[in-house]
Order: structure tokens, then C-alpha cells, then sequence
């Protein structure tokens, strides 16, 4: 099981200080590197998932860090501390991240949904005792998820191919590049204290990671094939999240569904205000470009 | 990656999504459905120690039992068979279908001794007397996390709605099984894929 998305980054970014940037690149250009080699050698292999010979063995890799070293520090940690703690730790970093979701909901022109999170910030941070408590979900401020790889999705960049990286786990092309923003704007990579910045970054990973250790069980059970399971639920759910879960049904008999990108969507938004007033219904938006009823998506 | 622990959370609660045996006349609405479905099973789930203490074979029960009347399983192996579908036989559509359902169940019913008492609510629905398709929408609430949207895609029968598909947080439960299946068709054929179908459900039987 792969680490949660841009956690591993800002990780390895804070070990190294202002070599952040740095790390991350080094990641993926060799990723990047190996795909016009094997794209062509594949045969009649998945148009998303070009090389997948070489996401197979980081998926195989990070399976065996995981195995090694994430799973049972975080089995220690469910171990050792009670649900109440344990919660309480997952609200403080959702707090945080609350900040830079709203900067991604105005990005991408959402203004009521990026005044929520604001919001949440705000009542989190104070009544919520420094975020340790989600009152602002029981207040009825819904908790969003962005980040800036949903962003460019949204305004029309598409997801390029899938990759799996070592110890991020899989992720669009597109989302790769996006994570350097994602984790240059995480509060925590800009703590002055390394010691402090270190530790939180590990807490976060493993809270993260303790949260769906169930979940192994289930896709050990589900999957015909762990790797491709894990594949194209991700981009299936990547594809919803773009579209922030109303994203059109595929068509009955394409095997070959993308992550939405061919048909999206959306201009970068010129202001953030008219997006507002008219927001654009996906489906409508599908069937403007693709020319065809919406009514057929859903066979 | 927030993704497994979706899977989790939708696969624990999804099997709700579909009991209510006794109480399911043809022109219960599809709403009304899966609403009952969820509030018995979760009952049944929430009471029975067995089930919660991890006993598989209970719980497959209660699935066997509640849920499974109200689900076609011809039309999901349909759609994660893709175009596949059509040049299987008659008979290989049968035995995919069987196959697929086992590995279905028990994956719903694995999950179901991980329900942690998430609650679920209900959004807003509306049908028109036509309509013969639906989608119920759903999300699993929890706290400090966004909502899990659990959809599930019905469509009219004559003998009342059934579910062809859910959803968990934008993940088709079904789809999500296109492209393995595919690429072993590809590789081995119908028989082929029937056979690790096969394969993978006797191992995880052993478990």
C-alpha cells in the first residue's frame, strides 16, 4: 500500500531542508524517463498505463517498504494509542490541510466551498482547541478534499500517464508535477524547526497510513490483480474528484476509460466570481465538446 | 492515498445496501429499497456479536440471505466484462457470472466485519414515473475526513429494482474490474479468465 498522496514528499523534502524541490524532480524524471522506452515495447498493453513494467516493480517496491516498515510502525500505533487520541491527531492535520484546500477551491473558482473551508479553519483552530477537534463538521461546514493536481485537472490539463512512484505510490503525471506545489504549500514543510517539522511530517504519515489498514484486507480479498485494482480505482477516483463526485458514467461497452481529462471541461477561471454565478454541470459540459446526449453516458 | 481506506468504508457499508427480503414488494421505489436494506442489515450488524467479532461465514449469510435477491449480477459481469462480453458463450457467460458473484460477496461480506458504526445518510431523491434507471445517492459520515459518497445504480425490473452498480467515493465497484479482466481475455481468453476467477476464489476460500 502506497503512502498517502504528498505526504511522503514533503517527508523526504523535510529531511533534506531547501532541497524539497529537488527531491521530488529527482523522483520523477527518471520515472518520466523510462516511459518513451516503454511505450513502444509494450504490445497491446493499457494507452493509460504505458509503462507499466516499470510501475509494477515500484509497486512491488513499495509494497515491500510498506510491508517492512509503514504497516507495522502504524499496526504500533493503533496499538499504543486509543481512538480518541488518534482522532484527535488526524483532525490537527486536517485542520492544516484545510488551508490549502481552500486556496484550491478558489483556484479553481469554487467561492462558497473555499469560504467554508476558511471557515472550518476558523472555528477548528479556536473552538476545536488548536484543530484537535472537527467541530466544524458537526456545525455543518463540510469538510472538502483539493489539491492542486484537481486544480489543473479542473482547468483542463490532462492526467498524462499513470505512474507509480517510489514510496509516493500511484499517481497521474499530472499529479505528480502538481505534488511539488502541493508541498511547498504545506504549513508544516515550513516550519523553521527540522526537528519539529520531521516529527509532525512522520505523525501525519503514519495516522495516515494506521487509517486504512483495514482496507488491506479488502483489496487482498477484491483484487484479481492487486496492481491493476489499486490502478484503476485510483484513477477511477481521481476522475470523481475532478469532477467532485459527479462525474459522468462511462459508456457501457469503452473498456478504455481515462481519468476525465480527454473531456474536461473547464476554462481556467477568468474570475472567480462568474464561475460562481453559472458553475458549469460536467455532464453538460461533456456533452457540449463530445457532441453527444448525456443520456448515453449513462449506458 | 486515501483511496484504501474508502474501499474500506464503502465496502462495509455497502452491503446494507441491498437486504430487506420480506419487505420488498416489485414497486417499492428504489430509494425506499435501498433505504430499508441499509437500516436492516446495519442492524443486524450492529446486534449480532458474531458478525462483529469477525465470523465470515455469518456474515455471508446475512448477505446470501438480505442482499443478494436485490442485485442483477448478470448485468455487472456484463458491464466489467466490457465488449468481452459478446464473445463469450452462453455458457461461459453463466459461469463468469457465477464466479464473479462469489468473488463479490465475499469481498462485501469481508468488509462488513470491519463496519465501525459510520452512520449513513441519505440525500435527496427524485424519480419520474418513466424512468426505468436511478441512482440512489448516499454518503458515509465521519468525522475529520470529507463524507464518503456511496452511490448505487438501480434500474427497473420486472420483478422491482435492482442494483447493477455502486459507487464508493467515485469508484465503480464494478468497472474498477474492466481492465484486469480485459488484459487476462487478452492474454488467455474467456477460459482464461474464468479460470483465475476460479483460482481466486478457492484460494481465498482456504484463508
Amino acid at each position: 500500500m502506497a503512502i498517502p498522496r504528498s505526504r511522503m514528499a514533503s517527508l523526504a523534502g523535510g529531511f533534506m531542508a531547501r532541497g524539497r524541490k529537488l527531491v521530488v524532480v529527482a523522483i520523477l524524471v527518471p520515472a518520466l524517463g523510462v516511459l518513451d522506452g516503454c511505450a513502444t515495447a509494450g504490445g497491446i498493453g493499457n494507452p493509460k498505463d504505458p509503462i507499466e513494467g516499470f510501475n509494477r516493480a515500484v509497486f512491488a517496491f513499495n509494497d515491500g517498504v510498506d510491508k517492512a516498515v509503514f504497516k507495522p510502525v502504524a499496526q504500533g500505533y493503533v496499538a499504543a494509542l486509543p481512538y480518541p487520541v488518534r482522532l484527535g491527531v488526524s483532525n490537527f492535520f486536517g485542520n492544516i490541510a484545510d488551508v490549502f484546500i481552500a486556496v484550491n477551491n478558489l483556484l479553481q473558482g469554487k467561492l462558497p466551498a473555499a469560504l467554508g473551508d476558511a471557515g472550518r479553519v476558523a472555528v477548528n483552530s479556536t473552538f476545536g482547541l488548536l484543530g484537535l477537534f472537527d467541530v466544524a463538521t458537526d456545525a455543518g461546514l463540510e469538510k472538502h478534499d483539493e489539491d492542486f493536481g484537481q486544480t489543473f485537472g479542473r482547468w483542463g490539463v490532462p492526467g498524462g500517464p499513470y505512474v507509480v512512484l517510489p514510496f509516493l505510490g500511484p499517481r497521474t503525471t499530472r499529479d505528480a508535477f502538481a505534488q511539488i506545489l502541493d508541498s511547498k504549500t504545506d504549513p508544516i514543510t515550513q516550519l523553521d524547526r527540522i526537528s519539529s517539522r520531521n516529527s509532525l511530517m512522520a505523525t501525519r504519515i503514519i495516522g495516515e497510513r494506521a487509517d486504512f489498514l483495514p482496507t488491506d484486507k479488502i483489496i487482498d480479498e477484491a483484487a484479481l490483480d492487486r496492481y491493476s485494482y489499486v490502478r484503476d480505482a485510483y484513477l477511477q477516483r481521481r476522475r470523481s474528484k475532478i469532477y467532485d463526485g459527479n462525474a459522468p458514467r462511462e459508456k457501457e461497452d469503452d473498456a478504455q476509460f481515462d481519468d476525465g481529462l480527454k473531456y474536461v471541461l473547464l476554462q481556467p477561471p477568468r474570475n472567480a466570481v462568474s464561475l460562481v454565478k453559472r458553475p458549469v454541470d460536467p455532464e453538460q459540459a461533456v456533452t457540449l465538446i463530445a457532441g453527444t446526449p448525456a443520456a448515453d453516458e449513462r449506458q | 492515498m486515501k483511496l484504501a481506506y474508502l474501499l474500506l468504508a464503502g465496502f462495509s457499508l455497502l452491503l446494507p445496501a441491498a437486504a430487506n427480503a420480506q419487505k420488498s414488494p416489485a414497486d417499492l421505489p428504489p430509494d425506499q429499497l435501498i433505504r430499508n436494506v441499509t437500516n436492516e442489515v446495519l442492524e443486524i450488524v450492529r446486534t449480532d456479536k458474531d458478525i462483529q467479532s469477525g465470523n465470515s461465514k455469518r456474515v455471508i449469510d446475512l448477505v446470501e440471505a438480505k442482499v443478494l435477491t436485490h442485485f442483477n449480477f448478470t448485468r455487472m459481469t456484463q458491464l466489467a466484462m466490457a465488449r468481452d462480453w459478446r464473445i463469450a458463450s452462453p455458457a461461459q457467460q453463466k459461469t463468469l457470472t457465477d464466479e464473479f458473484r462469489t468473488l463479490l460477496v465475499r469481498t462485501y461480506s469481508k468488509a462488513l466485519t470491519e463496519y465501525k458504526n459510520q452512520a449513513i445518510e441519505f440525500k435527496p431523491f427524485s424519480i419520474k414515473g418513466e424512468d426505468t434507471d436511478a441512482r440512489v445517492r448516499t454518503q458515509i459520515i465521519q468525522s475529520g475526513a470529507k463524507p464518503i459518497a456511496l452511490d448505487y445504480f438501480l434500474e427497473k425490473q420486472p420483478q422491482g429494482w435492482k442494483v447493477y452498480d455502486i459507487e464508493v467515493g467515485g469508484i465503480s465497484l464494478v468497472t474498477n474490474y474492466r481492465e484486469s479482466f480485459a488484459s487476462e481475455v487478452r492474454k488467455s481468453g474467456i477460459d482464461g479468465l474464468i479460470a483465475s476467477l476460479h483460482a481466486k476464489n478457492r484460494g481465498t476460500d482456504k484463508q
